[in-house]
């Protein structure tokens, strides 16, 4: 147990410093005072925080805080900074606005603009769906890869996203469905099974060897020809994918082709048209085009 | 190595009343006294060399071509370059700085193992600057005694306008000092008339107003004060120091027991022991930071080897040999005493380390400054989606490049990919070109960033993880940078 005495100061007799008289089991602490520039130093740091209470906002109270004399307030500050970039993006927006597809192609700053504020406005509109990478998933299109459902040229991507697809609400609106097939009873389920074989070989993908591949082909002509095409190469004017690639949607496996020929397909997507404002649909054309699979 | 220096003990005195120990304390006041010798010399010298490298640097000039700035020395922060002479510095070339850093610490470490403090004493802006401060108030005020007479007296309309003078003089040279300071971040003469016509940018008048402030401050009021309280060097070199450096030493083998010429005489004559300081207390007078050299080495003392000038000049008075204070070791005093000769030990162990490092060091950097890039590539893979199929099979991979381009003049660079069998490469943004690379224009002193996409045949792909590799090449110069990185397949 250490024990402390309070006992006389003395002068040291090696050093010649006076000791402050505190004793710690035999231990005498040296009393070597600070510079009293030092203690000036520390009052002005204690008037510098009196005066900082009174100025800015510094104590909390219950359910609020003093906002103190200068009324500053950071959150203001992040206004005035948000207002003043607003104004400069609102000019650039106008660039945009004007210019026409090619023509921001041709000015890197316009693109470089337009691609900073499409994929701001995909991050927050699209990707819930589409994915951050814009890859998609089962049902969602992957909008980096080379096959587009409804046209990968700008103003089709622009259509596409002005007025959705098979968004009712919207008059002008992308049309076009798989019909469900097994559910209405217009193809039985053993011209469905041999279908599926047939388009499973114009993909290249493997094929049951029993598969009657001729009579696949038999109801290939009749009932699906009219939307696909005859050799199955789709048509982008009613959304209708190319069978004969290796991206598909719902994926390649026989379940869910047969899935597809019973229940149909026809998923929607919003038309952001009146969502979002006409510069920023703009750049989102351009920010997909760019991903990679833009014509 | 210091038990033996023999000391007048203060005298005993209880304190009766405790009120009496002061728990913070004025710090004692220096006056430097006049001293002329060798040292003087030495410091004078340095202190015109330092102040005139610093005040007139940035009007030296140095020509890089017409897109870049003809300053010698300049840290051009809007455009974000440091330029040094004939190097050029870019801001993720920061490790330059690191390694000066390094190097600068090692060659203090090599300076203190040599000869103690001679940074503090000689070459710190601290002490440049209080030298000249101290100077231009011994020339106002006047000496020692005139000035200590001066504080002690009354306030009387001589001692108004000296000190008012005195403190103008300081504010005009603390206010140079910032003003010098702006122009490393500025053209120099452009800033020189923009100060003229009071157009500068708000940022340079702060800065001159916070370096006129620290100058003044510092040099003018703190003076040893920063030595004593504020630097960290004076105690980390109290723990590098051994007894093989040569610090400022009194010699008290020499000079002890002090006592006054005539005892002296007295007892040479009687064959007793008679040292040679006679306690005429000029070591003290003249010492910038007041501290008394023949307690030994201290945290005060920035050997700087005034006192060793102002014993000298005693010395040679009173007819005994110089250098009763001198640049000696711990070591030699120690082995004078034993009646062993001393010697000096300039190499050994720590000098070698601190010298061989120095070398390796510098060595490192100058290799690197001479074989330094101008042109560059840099890839980085996209983080989603790692990779794409297309509709023929093949995958996909995107990449950022950015393309830096060290050169003053703008540059056509041809892109080319090297990877399996059929790799092909799209870049946005490329020119049109009649040549079959792509072709990517580079500004001067810039960087350039695209976005390329690498396909692949799947048939050429290993399934995970396959390499590429990226080349950019300037058509005219001959230069070329490449870099490698992943491409990803799908697993099977």
């Amino acid at each position: 147990m250490a024990e402390h005495l309070h006992t006389q100061p003395e002068i040291d007799k090696l050093t010649g410093t006076a000791t402050t008289g505190h004793e710690w089991d035999g231990i005498k602490e040296l009393n070597t005072p600070l510079p009293r520039w030092w203690l000036w130093t520390f009052y002005a740091t204690i008037v510098w925080a009196l005066g900082y209470w009174v100025i800015y906002p510094a104590i909390p109270l219950i359910s609020s805080h003093t906002t103190g004399i200068a009324g500053y307030s950071s959150r203001a500050d992040v206004a005035v900074e948000i207002a003043k970039l607003q104004t400069q993006r609102n000019a650039q927006a106008a660039g945009l606005a004007d210019a026409s597809f090619e023509q921001i192609k041709a000015s890197p700053d316009l693109l470089r603009i337009a691609l900073a504020r499409g994929k701001a406005a995909f991050g927050d509109n699209c990707s819930p769906c589409h994915g951050t990478g814009a890859t998609g998933g089962p049902g969602f299109p992957n909008l980096v890869d080379d096959d587009w459902l409804w046209g990968g040229k700008p103003e089709e991507i622009q259509k596409t996203i002005l007025h959705g697809i098979r968004w009712e609400a919207n008059p002008e609106t992308r049309v076009g469905n798989m019909p469900a097939f097994g559910k209405t009873g217009m193809l039985k389920r053993e011209e469905i099974a041999d279908v599926v074989e047939y388009v499973r070989s114009l993909a290249k993908l493997d094929v049951e060897r029993t598969a009657n591949i001729a009579k696949g082909k038999e109801v290939f002509a009749a009932n699906c020809a009219s939307c696909h095409g005859d050799a199955g190469k789709g048509n982008q004017e009613l959304g209708a994918p190319d069978l004969t690639d290796q991206i598909w949607l719902y994926g390649s496996s026989r379940q869910a082709m047969t899935e597809g020929l019973v229940n149909g397909r026809g998923a929607s997507m919003p038309a952001w048209g009146g969502r979002l404002d006409p510069v920023t649909i703009k750049a989102l054309v351009v920010y997909v085009g760019s991903l990679g699979g833009g014509q | 190595m210091l038990t033996t220096v023999q000391r007048s003990d203060p005298p005993l005195v209880p304190i009766e009343d405790e009120d009496d120990i002061p728990l913070y304390a004025p710090s004692p006041k220096a006056y430097p006294q006049k001293v002329s010798g060798l040292y003087r010399r030495i410091k004078w010298g340095l202190l015109a060399f330092c102040l005139s490298v610093y005040y007139f640097l940035p009007f030296v000039r140095w020509d890089r071509g017409p897109n870049l700035p003809n300053q010698a020395v300049l840290v051009d922060f809007e455009h974000r370059r440091f330029y040094f002479f004939f190097i050029e510095l870019w801001p993720q070339e920061v490790y330059y700085f690191t390694g000066l850093l390094i190097l600068a610490a090692v060659i203090l470490f090599l300076m203190n193992a040599v000869a103690g403090r001679i940074w503090c004493g000689y070459l710190c802006p601290q002490t440049v600057w209080t030298d000249l401060f101290v100077q231009v108030e011994r020339v106002i005020e006047g000496d020692r005694r005139e000035r200590m007479k001066l504080d002690e007296g009354p306030w009387t309309f001589d001692k108004i306008t000296k000190k008012a003078t005195k403190h103008f003089v300081w504010l005009m040279i603390a206010w140079w000092t910032g003003g010098a300071w702006v122009l490393y971040f500025s053209d120099a003469p452009t800033f020189m008339k923009q100060m003229a016509l009071g157009q500068a940018p708000f940022t340079a008048y702060l800065w001159i107003g916070i370096l006129t402030f620290t100058t003044y401050v510092l040099a003018g009021h703190m003076r040893e004060q920063v030595c004593l309280h504020m630097c960290p060097w004076p105690r980390i070199q109290a723990a590098l120091t051994d007894e093989h450096a040569l610090n400022v030493t009194y010699r008290y083998d020499r000079g002890e027991p002090r006592m006054s010429l005539k005892e002296a005489r007295r007892a040479r004559a009687a064959e007793e022991p008679a040292g040679d300081c006679i306690d005429c207390n000029q070591c003290v007078a003249v010492c910038p930071t007041g501290v008394d050299i023949r307690l030994g080495s201290q945290i005060g003392c920035i050997q700087c080897g005034l006192c060793i000038d102002a014993c000298d000049t005693v010395m040679t008075k009173v007819g005994r040999p110089t250098r009763l204070i001198a640049y000696d070791t711990d070591e030699a005093v120690i082995a004078r005493q034993a009646g062993r000769t001393p010697t000096y030990r300039l190499i050994r162990p720590r000098t070698i380390l601190y010298a061989a490092l120095i070398v390796l060091v510098g060595g490192a950097m100058l290799y690197q400054l001479a074989t330094r890039a101008f042109l560059g590539v840099n890839v980085i893979h996209d983080r989603t989606p790692l990779f794409v199929t297309l509709r023929d099979g093949s995958v996909r991979n995107g990449y950022t490049v950015r393309l830096i381009n060290k050169r003053t003049e703008r540059r056509e660079v041809a892109l080319t990919v090297d990877g399996p069998l059929n790799v092909a490469m799209e870049v946005q943004g490329a020119n049109a070109s009649a040549d079959w690379r792509p072709i990517v224009t580079v500004e001067p002193d810039s960087t350039r960033e695209i976005r390329v996409l690498v396909t692949i045949p799947r048939a050429s792909l290993r399934p995970g993880t396959n390499m590429i590799r990226i080349k950019a090449a300037d058509l005219f110069a001959g230069e070329s940078a490449e870099a490698r990185e992943h491409f990803f397949a799908p697993e099977p």
